[in-house]
């Protein structure tokens, strides 16, 4: 009955969990410009998309992807043989237990007729399956706990996975190595399949049991006589042998039954048995309700990822399918790290210790962020950084073991976070190169939004660049701020400068323009001056920093050695912290 | 020859005709490489925002060569400036050694300065040389005029990069010239392609293109060739932005220089990536010999 009820009530849970992670997929959103899709767009989008793929000659496709990748994981595989072996074993062990075992009633019993739990080779392999799960989980605790492998992190969620899932494998095997010497489970048995109720065959009976199957009887103990031990296994061979193989075949369980025997009684007398009966499948059922809402529900979302996968991109696919998507990958994430672990610019995480910067961490944050996009100004500017120092080199999409498109994931996210009131001086270096040559199907009037807003940032600080007609005080130079220009071997080179006015000369941007003072307000020769008299305001704030061309045509040509575009450098990542001083020293 | 070939962020992402030219040739002419796949970014979008933290990433690079025993050869020249830069500041500021050591510390790594840092054009031309390639070439190209695109991050600052000399170098002409075109001389050749601004300041950074574009075209050129991503995406996925959104086309389609050199050592197009390039190239198999 009660059995009944949490079996019951967890799956009514679990279906109803199901119902609403897949839901969200259709009406949670990432990116600018995909918000206004409507949901029954969204849907309609999905049920035709995959109607015309199931419907095309990409159905191959489909049961390519469907093979290699799901079930027989290459791509886990191509990263890595110990990882690949852990997962199939977790994955393929527990699977077959679930069919063999769990849902014996539904599939071993249909397809065997004489299925018995007890009976080999469904003992043996039961143990056999449960002892692979336990060595996968083994190989994962080893590698998340004593491997140390850089930037493989691990949060309450992956925990979570494993813990869940050793105590439905401990449980299971302590289960059967307590039922193994069990005297009341034996008592159970002989009510139920004995055809003798004569005491002194049963005696006979229960001698043969405590002599070869280990159970730990009060009342008969060894040494047993030959003779009643010989009339013990004819009994057993009557009512027993059919449905039962000796214990040894459920090793697992076996070692268990051998290692606890001395307590047996004791255990058996505090219905030790029921209470692992009761932890054993009170897991499972946790573990069945909570699974749309724990990194198990990347069983269901992975493949469904590594599926569009083979058959999207973004040229094609409808745009509302790509949104949907986007939704679906953030569940698919297994926070496995192979993303972190190959990243490009995973090192700043060592220099600015801004998790976000590491893919997999923004797939954490962002699961969260997608159910609610009301952040506080810190977590904005953590995220704005850690999503935008990224050189969009593609190697976490060609990793990701389920086939995140992380590359087209984080261009919409970068995209939402840079539109957002706070500046982010990132948008004028050449981490933005990926948004001059992609963006072109962005609303030019938002494209130019974060860049100029960072400008804006910058020049709103210097007041002598926003008030031209200010007049200058001389006197008393920004001592500080000349300290730190100095404290550099190539910052102090600016005092060598005689304005000759070479480096302008030679500068391609000011050869660009008619008139150059009004676009870049102030020319490198200036800047150079400006830093000899210490005015921080013009030095930093001039457009000047950021139309540079790092061509360092105007260094090469100073006769007098000064390092005008490192110095250039050096004020634009001055200028970078004023407005952004999360970025640290 | 051995090298550990620095592949960098720009060239798997948008121009991978690069990669598997320039290993065609690696083929051709034993050049052996080793890829790293610990590498990573060399930091230079990193050092308009903090010069430390670029060089922490060169560092890394640059300390996981260096435990493989190996030089490094880059194929980009942003990447080549960025790690000769980092290599000069670490070698000669104690300090910034220092820091930046003790954080690689935590991988197990350790930046100590024994190895060069090699650019593929440089490779070419001093370690096997353009009387060993002339002997390789089995076609030549005739009738070809080739602008060169030096790439600013090679030449300046001249100092530390050591490429070739900054005024007047000859390095990348006579490799061009090994496979029979023509380089032509043009007045804007050592300016910059524009790439840097592009997302900072698009329309500057089109308008610089586009001054280059149209210096090399007056001055006779058929192609431009380039040895650098960045330059190549600005010269040719750029220089079709700018026909679509400005109207004015230039048509002066560049070619990777390993592409050029594979044509005549006898490798088929297909292999030296001849149709991933956005313009079309393949024009330029009209002029072997």
């Amino acid at each position: 009955m009660f059995f009944n009820i949490a079996l019951y009530v967890s799956l009514a849970i679990f279906g109803l969990g199901m119902i609403y992670k897949i839901s969200t997929w259709f009406w949670r959103s990432i990116g600018i410009d995909v918000s206004h899709i409507s949901t029954s767009e969204r849907v309609l989008a999905a049920i035709k998309g995959i109607l015309q793929t199931v419907c095309s000659v990409k159905i191959f496709t489909i049961f390519k992807a469907f093979l290699l990748d799901v079930v027989l994981q290459i791509r886990v595989l191509k990263e890595n043989f110990l990882r690949w072996l852990m997962h199939m074993l977790i994955y393929g062990g527990f699977t077959l237990l679930l069919l063999l075992h769990a849902l014996d009633d539904f599939v071993t019993q249909p397809l065997f007729p004489d299925y018995a739990s007890t009976l080999n080779p469904f003992m043996f392999l039961r143990d056999l399956l449960g002892l692979l799960v336990i060595i996968g989980m083994g190989i994962a605790i080893y590698r998340r706990m004593a491997m140390k492998i850089p930037r493989l992190k691990t949060n309450p969620m992956d925990r979570y996975a494993v813990i869940i899932l050793a105590i439905i494998m401990f449980s299971g095997v302590l289960l059967e190595g307590i039922k193994i010497t069990s005297y009341s489970k034996y008592q159970q048995m002989v009510e139920e399949y004995s055809d003798t109720d004569d005491e002194e065959e049963l005696k006979a009976l229960e001698s043969f049991w405590v002599k070869e199957y280990d159970v730990v009887s009060p009342n008969a103990k060894g040494p047993f006589d030959e003779d009643i031990l010989a009339q013990g296994a004819e009994i057993h061979e009557m009512s027993c042998a059919a449905c039962h193989s000796r214990p040894g075949w459920a090793f697992t369980g076996y070692a268990v039954a051998k290692m606890t025997k001395p307590l047996a009684g004791a255990l058996d007398r505090a219905h030790i048995m029921d209470i692992l009966w009761y932890i054993h499948f009170l897991a499972c059922f946790f573990g069945l309700a909570y699974l749309p809402f724990s990194k198990m529900f990347h069983i269901f979302a992975s493949p469904i990822s590594l599926l569009a996968n083979a058959v999207m991109d973004k040229e094609s696919s409808h745009r509302a399918n790509i949104a949907t998507r986007q939704v679906m990958e953030l569940d698919a994430c297994t926070h496995c790290g192979t993303c972190s672990r190959r990243c490009s610019v995973a090192v700043a995480f060592h220099k600015f210790g801004n998790m976000t910067i590491l893919p997999s961490e923004k797939m954490v944050f962002l699961k969260e962020y997608i159910a609610n996009k009301d952040v506080d100004d810190k977590t904005l500017k953590t995220i704005q950084l850690g999503a935008y120092l990224c050189t969009n080199c593609d190697r976490c999409t060609v990793v990701c073991p389920v086939g995140i498109n992380l590359r087209d994931l984080w261009f919409n996210v970068k995209e939402e976070v840079i539109q957002k009131d706070h500046p982010l001086p990132l948008v004028l270096s050449p981490y933005s190169f990926y948004r001059g040559v992609d963006g072109q199907a962005l609303d030019p009037e938002k494209y130019s939004i974060p860049l100029n807003g960072a400008r804006r940032a910058i020049v709103d600080r210097c007041e002598l660049i926003s008030t031209p007609e200010k007049i200058l005080t001389l006197t008393p130079v920004n001592r500080q701020f000349k300290g730190q220009v100095d404290l550099s071997s190539q910052g102090g080179t600016y005092s060598y400068c005689f304005s000759c006015e070479n480096c302008t000369t030679v500068c391609p941007v000011v050869q660009n323009y008619e008139n150059p003072e009004e676009v870049l307000s102030l020319l490198p020769h200036q800047i150079m001056r400006s830093l000899g008299l210490g005015l921080k305001d013009l030095a930093l704030g001039s457009n000047m920093l950021w139309d540079c061309l790092t061509c360092y045509q105007c260094q090469e040509h100073c006769p007098q050695g000064v390092k005008v575009t490192d110095i250039f450098y050096e004020l634009k990542n001055m200028a970078a912290k004023e407005i952004f001083p999360e970025l640290g020293d | 020859m051995k090298f550990s070939l620095f592949i960098g962020c720009t060239i798997p992402r948008r121009v991978q005709q690069y990669e598997l030219s320039a290993r065609a040739i690696f083929k051709k002419l034993d050049i052996h490489v080793e890829d790293i796949r610990e590498f990573n970014c060399c930091g230079y979008p990193m050092r308009n925002i903090d010069f430390r933290a670029f060089v922490l990433f060169s560092a890394r690079n640059l300390a996981l060569a260096e435990k493989q025993g190996l030089n490094l050869m880059t194929l980009c020249k942003c990447c080549f400036g960025s790690l000769k830069k980092a290599d000069y500041l670490m070698k000669n500021d104690v300090t910034l050694r220092n820091e930046t050591n003790s954080i690689l510390s935590r991988e197990g790594l350790e930046y100590k300065g024994t190895l060069d840092v090699k650019h593929f054009l440089s490779v070419l031309f001093h370690d096997i040389g353009t009387s060993t390639l002339k002997e390789r070439v089995t076609r030549s190209f005739k009738d070809l005029k080739i602008a060169t695109h030096y790439g600013c991050h090679a030449l300046r600052p001249s100092d530390i990069m050591q490429f070739d000399n900054p005024v007047s170098p000859v390095l990348f002409d006579q490799l061009v010239e090994v496979t029979g075109a023509k380089s032509v001389d043009w007045p804007l050749k050592l300016e910059c392609c524009g790439a840097p601004l592009m997302g900072i300041n698009n329309e500057l950074s089109m308008d610089l293109t586009e001054r280059k574009l149209t210096n090399g075209k007056e001055s006779g050129a058929d192609y431009l060739c380039v040895g650098c991503p960045w330059c190549q995406v600005q010269f040719d996925t750029v220089q079709e932005m700018v026909t679509s959104l400005r109207g004015t086309n230039h048509h002066l389609p560049s070619v990777l220089y390993p592409q050029l050199l594979g044509l005549v050592l006898g490798i088929k197009g297909e292999d030296l990536g001849i149709d991933m390039n956005q313009m079309d190239i393949r024009g330029l198999e009209g002029f072997l010999t």
